[in-house]
């Protein structure tokens, strides 16, 4: 690497080479000691800012995610809703689409979904109400998703930028239309529909969110099954690694591009949907609450694996839970949990090097020669 | 009428600043071909490391003396901000991790520091209540000492405190050290191609790691800004916005170019407030000029792909990590 490299004759002290051998487990353990050392280094921040021994944090944290039903119901919840949109930008980041734009394409869908709750009250049957919630949701992520992938495609415009932006105009949106229904002129959305339960997703077996997790455990599955074994997934994977290549190979990228973000911006949309009528059952500016980019980071981590990213979810959610609690128990801010959750993941993302690159140092350098 | 449309132009400015600062210090960190998504982070970052040390100069000295109330604030945000750039120079360039993740951590990790110490710095010390720095706020404040005689025009373009003008020298010295010197050409040949860069000699690792560590410091500027001028010394959780985005935005608007940041970021502070001064606006027709900047900003986006100009693209390595052995 050049910057140790000193502008003389003799060799650099390090020589860093790519390596493309490195086995499975290897490198999994690699990752698996870098989240040891973040959690490490996470509990020294929390422990020098309250004073607590690490048990104590540690208990707390548990507690704060597993401590009564309603909390564990709530930690599956949310990991089921940051799965969602993480399998949402999954496959669009496999291709090296950066759509950041999941924020918007969830805000959308759930806007979507609370507009028919808002118009169509209950005019008709719930089942039929959820369904055209559910096809419009889908549709209006799918909307949000294909403007920045037809641009890409057609004239290469830079989608990272592009659907960055789109998230601002839909929280605008978002914003408008509550302006627009609440007649007080509140920027706060009440619940929609609290009497009727209109649009309403039903308790299963009495459980609060439970067809929310059971949808998005299926979507899990069938993903892990279209990236891996597909066609489309294959095309998918080929247009990533080298979109000139996948040209040589008589695959239509544009096309691959449009129909990826096709899917990326619908499942957005199911999660947005998933968020008004299964959750919250009103909409706010913050309803994707910043998971459309902590979902980048959970597909990142997981190596855009779904079986990984159960995991990778699941640690994000553990921890800002853990650390609200932490927080509400000492009484400091709750944004501790971000502050960790930035650690943590500046260290995985650290420990890709090691697993990508290989460091030689001069002494052992020399004796391979 | 006159009045009112001088006190617009007033309020743009004061929005516009922190925009400035962040667009600027994003352009020399693009330029490098570093696509830095943590600029809003660290803007929070640049904002909360002024007042807390603010907050102890104040907190120590019983007769604070107005130099070191501006010094302080300023070298603790130049310094927190200068941290994060480092945290994300040392992950994409040294370690050659992904930008866009990074980036976007980096963002989580300093609004949560930003809010974090905003909320809990008095309960850490033992105190109640807000964060309020009045001294330090009225000495970031203070004028230039002659506008007063120069009645409206005074009133309308000078009446800020100093980061005002050091933003707009900021920007142009920007351009000219980006357009007119050899380092600035250096910079921009690494951010186009490091590859070519590298072959002539030229330190694609150094100028990556400065151009986002000044790119961070000048960014954090505009956290700086925004509380210790435009809210007097006061912090407010989560109280800075979108502004980060914002201005991530403008470096689009305006085509990579210091010199048209500036307008733009004025354009997109006006924007930003001009409902307020439309009588008669709907609070739902405010929400759609708010959705104005970037919608105009995918417009310029599209333009500028479609029409492919080549000193109107963004330099062309921009999100992606060098690695000499990849050739």
């Amino acid at each position: 690497m050049n910057n140790n490299a000193k502008k003389t004759a003799h060799e650099p002290f390090l020589h860093i080479t790519k390596r493309g051998d490195i086995s499975t487990a290897g490198a999994w353990s690699v990752r698996l000691i870098a989240i040891a050392v973040s959690l490490l280094v996470s509990a020294v921040v929390v422990v020098l800012l309250t004073g607590y021994n690490p048990v104590q944090v540690f208990k707390a944290m548990f507690s704060g995610n597993f401590g009564s039903l309603s909390k564990v119901r709530t930690l599956f919840q949310n990991i089921a809703m940051l799965l969602c949109i993480s399998l949402a930008v999954t496959p669009a980041f496999k291709m090296k689409f950066w759509n950041l734009g999941a924020e918007g394409q969830v805000l959308v869908g759930g806007l979507a979904s609370a507009a028919c709750m808002f118009y169509l009250k209950d005019s008709l049957p719930n089942i039929l109400l959820i369904l055209i919630m559910f096809v419009a949701s889908i549709l209006s992520g799918i909307i949000w998703g294909l403007i920045p992938a037809v641009f890409k495609a057609k004239w290469n415009a830079n989608e990272t930028l592009f659907t960055l932006m789109m998230n601002y105009v839909a929280i605008q949106l978002v914003s408008f239309f509550i302006m627009l229904w609440v007649p007080s002129g509140s920027s706060v959305m009440g619940l929609i529909n609290a009497s009727t339960k209109a649009g309403w997703l039903p308790n299963l077996f009495g459980q609060k969110y439970l067809i929310n997790i059971l949808i998005v455990a299926v979507l899990t599955v069938v993903m892990y099954f279209y990236l891996k074994s597909s066609k489309q997934g294959y095309e998918i994977a080929v247009v990533g690694e080298s979109s000139n290549t996948a040209k040589y190979i008589g695959i239509n990228v544009k096309k691959v591009i449009v129909r990826t973000m096709t899917i990326s911006g619908g499942l957005c949309g199911l999660a947005g949907f998933l968020l008004v009528s299964g959750t919250n059952h009103t909409v706010t500016k913050d309803l994707a609450g910043g998971m459309g980019f902590t979902a980048v980071m959970v597909s990142w981590l997981a190596k855009f694996n779904p079986a990984v990213m159960v995991l990778t979810s699941f640690l994000i959610v553990f921890l800002q839970r853990g650390a609200g609690e932490i927080a509400t128990v000492c009484r400091l801010n709750e944004s501790v949990s971000d502050i960790l959750t930035g650690i943590i993941i500046f260290f995985i993302i650290g420990s890709e090097f090691f697993i990508n690159y290989k460091i030689n140092f001069k002494s052992k350098h020399k004796e391979e020669k | 009428m006159l009045s009112t449309i001088c006190a617009f132009i007033n309020a743009a400015i004061v929005q516009s600043i922190p925009l400035l600062f962040g667009s600027i210090g994003e352009i020399f960190t693009e330029k490098s071909g570093n696509l830095n998504l943590g600029i809003p982070g660290i803007m929070y970052m640049g904002g909360i490391s002024g007042i807390i040390g603010g907050y102890l100069y104040e907190k120590s000295a019983d007769d604070p003396v107005p130099l070191l109330l501006v010094l302080i604030p300023l070298i603790s945000s130049l310094l927190g901000s200068t941290l994060l750039a480092l945290i994300y120079s040392f992950l994409t360039v040294t370690l050659r991790a992904n930008q866009n993740v990074t980036g976007l951590a980096l963002t989580t990790f300093g609004i949560g520091i930003g809010n974090f110490f905003g909320g809990s710095l008095l309960s850490l010390f033992g105190e109640t209540g807000s964060i309020s720095l009045i001294k330090t706020g009225i000495c970031y404040k203070t004028p230039l000492p002659f506008y007063g005689k120069l009645g409206l025009f005074g009133e309308t373009f000078l009446s800020f405190g100093f980061l005002v003008y050091l933003a707009i020298a900021i920007a142009l010295i920007s351009s000219f050290v980006l357009n007119r010197t050899r380092v600035g050409l250096n910079l921009r040949a690494v951010g186009e191609n490091p590859a070519t860069a590298d072959a002539a000699g030229i330190s694609v690792t150094k100028y990556k790691y400065l151009a986002t560590c000044i790119g961070g410091a000048i960014a954090g500027l505009g956290g700086l800004y925004f509380v210790m001028d435009y809210t007097s010394g006061a912090w407010t959780n989560n109280g800075f916005g979108d502004r980060g985005w914002l201005a991530v935005a403008i470096v689009i608007f305006a085509i990579w170019k210091p010199k048209s940041a500036i307008l733009s970021s004025f354009l997109f502070g006006g924007l930003y407030i001009i409902c307020v001064y439309i009588p008669g606006l709907s609070s739902s027709a405010k929400e759609i000029i708010k959705m104005l900047p970037y919608l105009v900003t995918i417009f310029v986006l599209i333009i500028i792909s479609i029409r492919q100009k080549k000193e109107n693209q963004p330099p062309a390595s921009l999100g992606l990590s060098y690695f000499r052995e990849d050739r």
